[in-house]
């Protein structure tokens, strides 16, 4: 089953931090994005193995877009 | 001889010794710990200058500083410039999209007026204790503005304490903030609020001016270059103006705001007992208004399904964003998937606007 990591809140996509095949678990730091000059966290969701990453670094994001997309195992 | 009596060395007081260590300090805490350094560091700098004997930099009708004092802020002119660009940097977005959030930053000016009561008994005229009480608004132009206009001889320490305090969000208020919430209440996940149309951005700017300054007129020069330059932004059509407002005007007007105030801080005006009053009271004014914006989010949360994170409250100071700011780390201490960034920033631009009202109410009835 494929879960979609959603964007807890608006802002630019400071950084990365994992790539696509790689294994997470839930509470895994994924990315941070940037809003109002503070750096946030974004946490895996589940368990499982990035299959996509739809967003770079310095994408605009809004509430609710598809960040990245996890497969479990 | 003529020279010698001319120097500036024989004339120096202790007094103004001390305030070249108080300037000193504050350009320090603006350059080593970044505290409101754009405003701090000229403030710092214009203590120690005026503070040197023989210069009449503020002497009415010839000194520079004075006339930049005089034409800008005594003729009310950098305030509301300050304000144009706040309104081109706001976004009313997370105010719209859950307007009950405006109450939270109504709750937050309840330290304005308890301080109000309080200074007032204490001694102060109705006046100071009016510009004493503002700044439990966190807000410095706002300070700045009532000051002038009610209690020019605070308008020196009041807005340094307004800026320290705001400096210091992160410090004073996690304890209050944890104080009156529960683990799980600092839990709470809110819901997102509903989706904010262009439109309705667009047309918040005119319509809340008509509508604020219908109510208070005595805060219409405030508000109304805060919504001008909201409307700037929102348009889309005039980006020109709309970057000089948030940049370059800005920063303008705060070189000139910084340096005025500092050189009203001479040592005769600034080392008084009173001055000591006015950072105790304004700090407890801050700590009350941070305290009354989580009651009351805790008290809604009594008549409503949809449960408001009570930390939010605490961003009904109007420091923005640094309150919001540490509206997200103390919710994120606790549940760090939790999110209060932008429902934080709705009672956050709120409390600006509150503190405007507030203002403008003082300045109707003491005027």
């Amino acid at each position: 089953m494929a879960t979609e990591v959603l964007v807890p809140l608006a802002g630019s996509i400071w950084e990365v931090l994992v790539e696509v095949g790689e294994q997470v678990e839930e509470d895994d730091e994924l990315l941070v994005i940037e809003a109002l000059k503070m750096e946030n966290l974004v946490y895996a969701p589940c368990d499982g193995k990035v299959s996509e990453i739809k967003v770079k670094k310095g994408d605009v994001v809004e509430d609710d877009d598809v960040l990245m997309i996890i497969e479990d195992a | 001889m003529v020279f010698f009596d001319n120097m500036g060395l024989l004339a120096v007081t202790p007094g103004m010794v001390l305030m070249w260590v108080i300037g000193l300090l504050l350009v320090y805490l603006a350059i080593t710990r970044q505290y409101e350094p754009l405003l701090l560091l000229p403030i710092g700098f214009g203590i120690i200058i005026t503070n040197l004997p023989l210069t009449y930099l503020m002497e009415p009708g010839e000194g520079l500083i004075w006339r930049f004092y005089h034409y800008g802020i005594e003729w009310e002119i950098i305030p509301p410039l300050i304000f144009l660009g706040l309104g081109a940097l706001t976004d009313f977005g997370a105010l719209l999209a859950q307007p009950r959030l405006i109450f939270l930053g109504a709750a937050a000016q309840v330290g304005v007026y308890v301080t109000f009561f309080i200074a007032y008994a204490m001694g102060f005229s109705l006046q100071e204790a009016a510009t004493i009480g503002i700044i439990g608004g966190a807000d410095g132009p706002t300070t700045i503005y009532l000051a002038a206009k009610l209690a020019p001889q605070l308008l020196g320490a009041c807005a340094v304490a307004a800026y320290s305090y705001m400096a210091l969000v992160p410090v004073i208020m996690p304890p209050i903030m944890k104080l009156l919430t529960t683990d799980a209440e600092r839990k709470i996940r809110m819901e997102k609020g509903r989706k904010v149309t262009p439109r309705e951005k667009l047309f918040f700017p005119i319509f809340a001016a008509m509508v604020i300054i219908l109510l208070v007129p005595a805060s219409a020069p405030l508000i109304a270059m805060f919504m001008l330059g909201n409307l700037f932004r929102e348009s889309k059509v005039v980006e020109r103006l709309n970057e000089v407002a948030q940049n370059s005007l800005m920063n303008v007007v705060t070189i000139f705001l910084g340096i005025s105030i500092g050189a009203t801080m001479n040592a005769e005006n600034f080392l008084r007992k009173e001055v000591i009053f006015i950072f105790v009271l304004g700090l407890f004014a801050f700590m009350i208004s941070t305290a009354s914006g989580i009651l009351l989010a805790k008290l809604m949360n009594l008549f409503t399904r949809n449960k408001i994170n009570p930390l939010v409250g605490a961003a009904g100071v109007s420091a923005v964003p640094m309150a919001a700011r540490v509206v997200q780390k103390v919710g994120a201490a606790a549940d760090k998937k939790n999110y209060l960034l932008m429902f934080a920033m709705g009672p956050n631009i709120a409390g600006v606007i509150g503190t405007v009202i507030a203002a403008g109410i003082f300045i109707s009835i003491l005027k």
